[in-house]
């Protein structure tokens, strides 16, 4: 910890970089700091309505034949609780995780389009009450994967679906902006010096996860797009009564859907690589390999899709194949989980709550990752597909991926985040609570799917031998719940904890350079870097070649009134130029909302109003696009 | 009250629908299929967790700090631990899975190989299950009658959304897909009775979509068959013959078809030879007359969103049209 000494950031800096504390300068926020943070709240909720319709659901199905929701409203519930946590939930809270502190992992100021991180943020939440919207007309019914033609215009004539389809189209333009954002950050903005092989994993895990979304989420855009069609205009893309087909829908939702389960993922143990190593107090053995291995599952991540149509009737040659390149992730994850034990075993454990939560992470996604294999072999899926053993199968690998290390990394970057620790007593029974409750309520579900238990089932009869099981489940919900709301509690408490110091894990990154919480430029001076763990192999975060030092020390005194970062060469981390970036505006909100118009419209069908948003999206485009003044020009000097 | 009929209706009628009970030749090899892996998966994961404890917990020699900066130099030995247990291990185990998921992937899709299988139709409605004898001719719903001991071949569509169909006893599952036919071989061992479900979700009543499978021994199977080749007789008994009236004028016919009385129609399941069958409402209730009486006066009461509208008939009427039902043997 050499190199942490707390920067005091010079005034004239901190201002160029403030946002006014003006209604407009919270509606035209930019900073990368504020967005990030507001998409972690926004998903905090969607994470806690998300939970609810879970609970709703399970205690639903506590007993045979309760009627706490009619068939009709489980329908909806289990819709919505896919929705809600799939694409309202976890992508855009990692998308936070990463907004926030990827700027600050790898040495900068700003991600590199900051009004396109603030209009990735609009259109989240713009999008996430559109979709919510939904319980003020209609609910859509059928399921995250809306499955034709249960969704097309003949089986789901309502509204519910338009809901559904426009919105989720809606949400992917954020995951989207995200995705282009991360990956021209982690290859042109990190710190000079900052090799491509010296990049936080965290950050190998974005970038990855960053290619997966450009390549992946357009498939449901255009999927969703040739449904919304089918349904307002009556083409039948779908329709196999006239010669549409109703399996194109599955090749195209599960075409993203697959990848998708990789951008919940590798976020999830990129960020358990940096916990462990940090509180292992040792670099994170196997760096190279756990590099490799994340590209790799991110090239497979898009050659494996079919895996989750083994039971349409394709031709088992055809699905052989996809079921031995789903085995071969076995051989991905296992090199990352002895990539973890091999750093436990070199290092010297620290006990803190993100390194139990990455623990329990780590052997939660294990259980998941066998079941996962078992799930590849192609005639067990036959057996299995569609029954509660599957439920069980991917709630473990997203937990354990996922929401467990999504913990862990709110638990870790707290101090970053508000400037403040989170209870660690509070942060252990967290833990133990929840991991006690989600293994009561999902171990359970492998074996009640061998006896036969169907998914997306509002009740069953009873006698089919299901009843234990089942109120196991509920009752490991409502104990995960009381986990949940402790963390609730434990953020809320944590206003009033004391200040943390910059650095209070001991870690190795450069994010732990600077203040709690992080000051508006981040950093003074920006860091050079010659290593992975700068702070524990560096002396000084100072010293570089004389040019780059003299360049970097002009940056501390923002004389321009400009938002001023550098860029570097992309495998290097060479040096190259100095870059401003834009500052605050109102456009990217207006655009959000403008496009949500023009999505209201095409819902109700009234066109006017479509077309009106339309042209109204178009002209703040416009506006955003005008050239402008980069710099503040009240503060005249 | 509806709860313990529709205990019944699981207990008495059919076994319970278990992976792990197999009772065909599919299912059994699904069934040690899972048996292996599951064996494999303990053995791994109970290796990993023994040496992910032992990491925790060996003894330390260094002391908190002193280690940090060795990493490359260490990078020696993780090497091997990563290739022995990040890529051979896992490497040996899906090879081995690789080999065992193609032979049993063709076992089962070949299941038995006869020149000449008995075909079995079955198309997949919200939500119940229309099945035809195309060979034979003969057309019965949500009941499929399959000879013990030899290979049945299914060719499953849907006429709506998609279904799937699964007899968890007799083997794996198969999607019904509008506008796709699939097959699937399945051979019940012994004689018995077995329950199948939709395991696709197709709407508000997925959860009841079920059917049963009534396997019997060869020589039964086609003598059903053939009793069910020929329209059932006409009904003698007067409250009978009031019942058939009343099932063309109460509107039973638009949607029900019983063989020489009404038409070809699927709106709802055929009822030709109804009085034969097990359950009522897609596996869900015991086909007695008092469960009878309650379905057709209000169906929406015990299966809320099924497609059949409640009939209003008093009593009488209700008690002659169940004495018709009760002919259609």
């Amino acid at each position: 910890m050499s190199a942490t000494q707390p920067q005091a950031t010079s005034t004239d800096l901190e201002r160029v970089w403030a946002s006014p504390p003006t209604l407009q300068g919270w509606l035209g926020m930019v900073n990368h700091k504020a967005i990030g943070k507001r998409f972690l709240a926004t998903g905090l909720v969607f994470f806690l309505l998300g939970g609810l319709f879970a609970l709703l659901a399970r205690l639903q199905l506590a007993y045979p034949q309760l009627e706490i929701l009619d068939a009709q409203a489980y329908n909806e519930v289990f819709t919505m609780h896919g929705v809600t946590m799939a694409f309202l939930f976890i992508v855009p809270v990692l998308e936070g995780f990463a907004i926030f502190i990827l700027p600050l992992m790898v040495g900068t100021r700003d991600l590199p389009y900051p009004r396109l991180t603030a209009f990735g943020y609009w259109v989240y939440l713009m999008a996430g009450v559109f979709l919510f919207a939904s319980f003020l007309v209609e609910v859509p019914d059928g399921g995250w994967y809306a499955y034709v033609p249960f969704t097309g215009p003949d089986f789901s004539p309502g509204f519910g679906m338009d809901f559904w389809l426009l919105g989720v189209t809606f949400l992917e333009i954020s995951a989207i902006a995200a995705g282009i954002e991360i990956i021209a950050l982690l290859v042109k903005n990190r710190a000079p010096g900052m090799t491509i092989s010296r990049m936080p994993l965290f950050g190998w895990a974005m970038l990855v996860t960053g290619f997966i979304i450009l390549f992946a989420f357009p498939t449901l855009i255009v999927g969703s797009i040739l449904l919304e069609i089918d349904r307002k205009v009556g083409t039948v893309f779908y329709n196999p009564e006239v010669g549409g087909s109703a399996i194109l829908w599955q090749h195209m939702f599960w075409w993203f859907g697959h990848p998708d389960v990789y951008i919940w993922l590798l976020p999830g143990i990129g960020a358990v690589s940096m916990i462990i190593s940090t509180f292992a107090r040792t670099p994170l053995v196997g760096y190279t390999w756990v590099v490799a291995t994340t590209i790799v599952i991110g090239v497979l991540s898009f050659g494996v899709w079919v895996h989750h149509m083994f039971t349409v009737g394709l031709p088992l040659l055809t699905i052989s194949f996809f079921g031995g390149a789903s085995l071969v992730f076995a051989v991905a994850s296992g090199i990352q989980v002895f990539a973890w034990i091999a750093t436990l075993w070199r290092g010297t454990i620290v006990w803190s709550t993100p390194m139990l939560f990455s623990i329990g992470a780590v052997v939660t996604f294990i259980i998941g990752g066998l079941s996962g294999v078992t799930l590849g072999v192609v005639p067990f899926n036959w057996l299995a597909h569609d029954t509660y053993y599957v439920v069980a199968h991917f709630h473990y690998v997203v937990i354990g991926g996922t929401v467990l290390p999504m913990f862990a990394a709110a638990y870790y970057w707290w101090p970053k985040l508000t400037g403040r620790m989170l209870d660690e007593r509070l942060g252990k029974w967290n833990f133990w609570i929840a991991i006690v409750g989600l293994h009561l309520t999902f171990l359970p579900q492998h074996i009640v799917g061998f006896l036969g238990m169907p998914r997306r089932v509002y009740t069953f009869l009873p006698g089919l031998g299901w009843e234990p099981y089942n109120l196991a489940s509920t009752v490991g919900v409502l104990i995960s719940a009381v986990g949940v709301l402790l963390f609730v509690f434990a953020a809320i408490k944590s206003r009033w904890a004391p200040l943390a110091p910059p650095d209070p894990w001991g870690a190795g990154t450069l994010e732990w350079s600077t203040d709690s919480p992080v000051p508006n430029a981040n950093f003074e001076r920006l860091p050079i870097v010659h290593s992975r763990y700068p702070l524990w192999e560096q002396p000084s975060l100072e010293e570089g070649p004389e040019d780059w030092a003299r360049r970097l020390d002009t940056l501390t005194q923002p004389g321009h009134r400009m938002r001023e970062v550098v860029t570097t060469s992309e495998i290097d981390g060479d040096l190259q130029t100095i870059i401003t970036l834009p500052q605050q505006s109102q456009w990217p909100w207006l655009t959000s909302l403008m496009i949500t118009l023009a999505l209201v419209g095409v819902l109700f069908d009234a066109y006017w109003l479509a077309l009106a948003g339309v042209v109204a999206t178009v002209v703040c485009a416009l506006g955003w696009a005008w050239p402008g003044r980069d710099y503040d020009p009240i503060d005249e000097r | 009250m509806l709860n313990g009929r529709l205990e019944r209706v699981v207990a008495d009628v059919a076994e319970r629908p278990s992976s792990l009970t197999p009772q065909g030749p599919a299912a059994e090899s699904l069934a040690s299929l899972w048996w292996v892996m599951f064996w494999l998966a303990m053995a791994v994961f109970v290796a990993v967790m023994v040496l992910l404890a032992l990491s925790i917990v060996r003894r330390r020699d260094l002391p908190l700090e002193a280690d940090r900066f060795t990493g490359e130099t260490l990078a020696g030995g993780s090497n091997w631990l990563m290739l022995g247990g990040g890529v051979i291990l896992p490497t040996a185990v899906t090879l081995l899975l690789m080999v065992l998921m193609v032979t049993t992937g063709a076992d089962l899709r070949a299941l038995g190989n006869p020149s000449q299988p008995l075909v079995v139709e079955v198309t997949g409605y919200k939500f119940w299950w229309d099945v035809r004898y195309p060979d034979a001719g003969v057309r019965t719903g949500n009941e499929i009658q399959i000879p013990a001991g030899r290979p049945v071949e299914f060719h499953v569509t849907s006429a709506d959304v998609i279904h799937s169909f699964w007899v968890p006893q007799l083997g794996g599952k198969i999607d019904m897909t509008p506008g796709e036919v699939n097959t699937l071989r399945l051979q019940a061992d012994e004689p018995g009775v077995y329950r199948g479900l939709c395991t696709e979700y197709c709407g508000i009543q997925h959860a009841h979509m079920h059917f049963i499978v009534v396997a019997t021994p060869p020589d039964e199977f086609d003598a059903w068959l053939a009793e069910r080749v020929d329209p059932p007789e006409e009904p003698t008994e007067a409250l009978a013959q009031e019942g058939r009236e009343l099932f063309e004028r109460a509107q039973c016919v638009y949607c029900h078809t019983v063989d020489g009385v009404s038409p070809d129609v699927d709106l709802g399941p055929d009822l030709t030879h109804f009085a034969s069958r097990r359950t009522i409402g897609a596996g869900m209730l015991p086909n007695e007359p008092d469960n009878l009486a309650e379905w057709i006066l209000d169906p929406q009461a015990i299966k809320p969103g099924n497609r059949m509208p409640p009939t209003p008939l008093t009593d009488e009427e209700v008690q002659a049209l169940i004495a018709y039902l009760e002919t259609l043997e």
